[in-house]
């Protein structure tokens, strides 16, 4: 299933359902949001909409956008030779949509264009709005473009960027240049070591074919080591866990969406539905983010996780002064094939170790030609530049 | 052996803010039917983003000025989480690790001796929606859902229910005074804190928490039921006390425990990352300062200086609006001593007359000036002038034509005036032969029956010159 809900054949570009389009179905992948119908859309999606633009439909999306390329919605995924096959990428990679809004919480984007070897940018924390998000981790979280070359997710990029009052952590800023006139000679480029030694020998061709391709436009390109890598994936579960249970809670079959039609009572409603309406990984991230959060727990937890963020994001901060990019895979292979989802927690656990850097910081990430390239925050026109550069070459 | 009391209070209190705390909804006052104030934000729609009211967090500082607390320029926002119906998001957002104001001080006052009861802090919070329940069903109304409260908690330094009753009420006026809260009547509601232990102990007894409560007059009952019990449990072991929180029962006048699964939840606090630290820097802060009203105690300063008994300086200082209508007369160029006469005597006296409040008395401050320009020019006499007061308050009546309309412009028709005195001591042939017979008082019997006749509309000196004249 490649929509959860069609809306128009001829539109132009698709987005994920826990984005919100006015009057249209969103379920976000889950069956707890059954018969849900928002009020408002997202402002990216009535951005786009004022622009010109036409929406095709809510692309099938795992539950709440929280495992690796789909996997988890309530509505099922497709897959091709056993590999999972994440429904907005495949829309793009067909040429069905020019582009497509996908909210990248843990990475699924990210992993989901390297699969397809089209272009998805994660712009930098802050500078799309969230309103109209079904949020998780709002810390971290952020609606970014997928295309199939950077010209075109520059084009939609400009459209949905700029501050929005309805979002009180939007940067200031009303608009940002993605010009796409950054050169990549003389750029200095790192690959962490870490982020490419243990993936398959497909993602670390890439990842070479890719340095070659930047030396040979000029760029010089050398290795570093990151060594917290454990603690930033540890501080990102938490956190992500954290936020999404207590977004989460609100789902719970007394407004809107999924009640249970076993009650007597109020506790009941809120069990039953939640147990009914919730599949195993929204389960476990809640059951893990509850636990971070709770009394005698927390300050081991939840605030060791926030100072381990400001460390590491001090540490990326650090590597930006040396280096204009970051070279790393986009994730441990280019295909997954589909499993038994009672691993799906431990598995986008250790999956997280890819995305992870971006997510925690906000720095901007994009995925091309199968690798991942990072630059300080609000450098998104260089890491779509030389996307750009590269995939003409 | 006696015992202390040891109280701390938590007090909430609704803003008078025009909108809700993070969305534009307005309050729930303005709604007619349930839901009719409420939007995809305060109705837990996912989506949906919080932005702060700035109005909120002004009304918060003034609250804490108003308290003489620190105020903390740097404040955030945290979610405490837990499942009611009438908590549309399933979490509340409070302000848990750095409250908008700490470490206040502020003076209660009981039977003339003042003491001294320290704030803790005051945070800003969002209120919860309503459950109505039905024979079958229970429906919800969000229509308060998100409206804006500030939690005002003392430390544990109140030593009776008096001192409590004092701080409460010192507590509603100032917050009405700086238009910061309405207090409308049950909307502030507290939770006690109590515990007893043996005069001069340093060490604290067992504390109990008794929750919700709104009534000065439960406040009081529920303070002295629950010392008594506690008293009795420590001196007759009538029972083991247990830190615990409880109920008051205003029928049975008891308190009675809360089941453990209301009071056992964990709220797992954590910094809500959609809400921005708020810093209000040294410009913004001096902005709300230069906003704040004069306090009760500068305004009676004030009153002093302009000539006021210290008793109608604290009379008038007290009520918020008696001030407002005072320094609205005096703005008017009446002088403050007399205004202050004309208010505090005869505008108190007609209330007390007609069952009102100081604080619900409308008075128009024009008619009230021309009231007081009227008689101070002898155009009406101070008993017309009460008449036509009494009028205006009631009736908001025209005064100027109110008295043309009943003939209580003053008469400076001398020779009406002297007929009817003439004819006053005609009808009064035995007061006049006592009062010449050396019984001074007699004569008042004969100045009552002029001034009746003339309905108070010649002026009191001019009857009594008269009627000496036409005796002697
Ligand atoms: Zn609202």
């Amino acid at each position: 299933m490649r929509y959860i809900t069609e809306i128009n054949k001829n539109g132009n570009i698709a987005v994920d359902d826990n984005i919100l389009v006015k009057d249209v179905l969103a379920s976000a992948g889950s069956h707890i949001l059954d018969s849900f119908a928002p009020l408002f859309s997202a402002e990216a999606v009535e951005r786009l909409e004022k622009s010109g633009y036409t929406i095709s439909g809510k692309a099938n999306v795992g539950e709440f956008g929280l495992d690796l390329l789909g996997e988890t919605s309530y509505y099922g995924i497709d897959t091709e030779n056993g590999n999972l096959k994440n429904a907005a990428a495949s829309l793009v990679s067909s040429g069905d949509v020019e582009a497509a809004l996908c909210v990248d919480l843990n990475g699924a984007p990210r992993r989901a264009a390297a699969a397809e070897d089209i272009i998805f940018i994660k712009p930098t924390y802050s500078t799309v709005s969230r309103y109209g998000v079904i949020a998780c981790a709002c810390s971290g979280e952020q609606i970014g473009v997928m295309a199939k070359n950077a010209k075109k997710a520059a084009e939609i990029l400009s459209v949905i960027a700029g501050h929005d009052d309805k979002d009180g952590t939007s940067d200031l800023k009303e608009a940002y240049d993605y010009s796409l006139n950054d050169t990549v000679k003389g750029k200095k480029v790192c690959i962490i070591k870490e982020l490419v030694e243990d993936a398959s020998d497909e993602v670390k061709k890439s990842v070479a074919d890719y340095k070659q391709k930047l030396i040979d436009l000029g760029a010089t390109v050398e290795e570093i080591s990151f060594k917290n890598l454990d603690a930033a994936m540890s501080a990102w579960q938490i956190l992500l866990s954290a936020e999404t249970c207590n977004n989460l809670s609100k789902f719970d079959g007394v407004k809107y969406g999924y009640r249970t039609p076993n009650f007597k009572n109020i506790d009941d409603i809120y069990v039953n539905t939640r147990t009914e309406g919730m599949g195993f990984l929204a389960k476990a991230t809640i059951l893990y983010g509850s636990d971070a959060l709770s009394k005698g727990r927390y300050e081991i937890c939840y605030d060791k996780a926030m100072r381990i963020r400001r460390v590491i994001t001090e540490e990326i901060k650090k590597i930006f002064e040396n280096y204009d990019i970051i070279l790393t895979a986009a994730a441990s292979s280019k295909q997954f094939e589909s499993y038994d989802l009672k691993d799906s927690f431990n598995k986008v656990f250790e999956e997280s170790k890819y995305t992870v850097l971006a997510s925690l910081s906000g720095c901007p990430a994009v995925v091309t030609n199968g690798v991942q390239l990072m630059a300080d925050s609000f450098k998104d026109n260089t890491l779509l530049s030389i996307a750009n550069a590269t995939w003409e070459v | 052996m006696g015992y202390e009391l040891v109280i701390g209070l938590e007090t909430h209190v609704e803003l008078s803010t025009e909108s809700k705390l993070f969305c534009s909804c307005g309050g729930h006052s303005s709604a007619n039917e349930p839901n009719d104030c409420v939007c995809p934000a305060c109705s837990g729609m996912p989506g949906m983003l919080p932005v702060v009211n700035r109005h909120a967090i002004e009304l918060a500082v003034k609250a804490g000025l108003m308290l003489n607390c620190k105020i903390n320029q740097y404040t955030t926002f945290d979610k405490k989480s837990y499942y009611y119906p009438d908590l549309p998001a399933a979490y509340q957002t409070t302000q848990w690790f750095h409250p908008i104001c700490v470490e206040g001080l502020v003076d209660v006052e009981v039977a003339g001796e003042t003491r001294q009861i320290g704030i803790k802090q005051i945070h800003v919070e969002e209120d919860a929606g309503k459950l109505v329940h039905t024979n079958d069903s229970s429906l919800v109304d969000y229509n308060r859902t998100s409206v804006p409260l500030i939690e005002i908690v003392t430390k544990p330094d109140f030593r009776s229910s008096a001192e409590v009753i004092s701080y409460l009420k010192a507590l509603k006026s100032k917050l009405q005074f700086a238009g910061i809260s309405e207090c409308e009547e049950g909307a502030m509601r507290c939770d006690i804190n109590i515990s007893v232990r043996p005069e001069g102990s340093e060490v604290l007894g067992v504390r109990t928490e008794i929750k919700n409560m709104s009534s000065l007059t439960s406040i009081e009952e529920a303070i002295n039921k629950e010392a008594i019990r506690h008293i009795d449990a420590i001196e007759r072991r009538t029972e083991i006390l247990v830190q615990e929180t409880r109920r008051w029962d205003d029928v049975k006048k008891r308190t009675f425990p809360m089941r453990n699964k209301e009071t056992a939840a964990d709220y797992r606090y954590f910094p809500d990352p959609n809400v921005m630290p708020v810093v209000i820097d040294d410009e913004w802060l001096a902005e709300i300062k230069a906003d704040m009203p004069a306090t009760v105690s500068e305004q009676i300063e004030k009153y002093m200086s302009l000539g006021l008994s210290e008793k109608e300086a604290n009379a008038a200082a007290a009520e918020a609006n008696l001030s407002a209508i005072l320094d609205g007369v005096i703005a008017k160029g009446i002088e403050a001593k007399t205004a202050a006469g004309w208010l505090l005597t005869d505008g108190l006296g007609i209330l007390k007359k007609n069952n009102i409040q100081p604080k619900d008395l409308v008075l128009d401050t024009d008619k009230f000036a021309w009231i007081i320009n009227a008689a101070n020019k002898g155009e009406i006499t101070r008993n017309a002038g009460k008449t036509v007061l009494t009028a205006v308050i009631l009736e908001n009546v025209d005064p100027e034509s109110y008295c043309k309309e009943n003939n209580l412009t003053a008469q400076n028709d001398i020779e009406l005036v002297k007929s009817v005195v003439a004819k006053a001591i005609e009808n009064n042939p035995k007061a006049i032969e006592d009062y010449k017979a050396g019984k001074e008082k007699a004569i008042l019997a004969v100045f009552g029956a002029a001034m009746r006749e003339l309905r108070g509309t010649a002026s009191p000196d001019l009857i009594n010159k008269l009627l000496k004249e036409m005796i002697s």
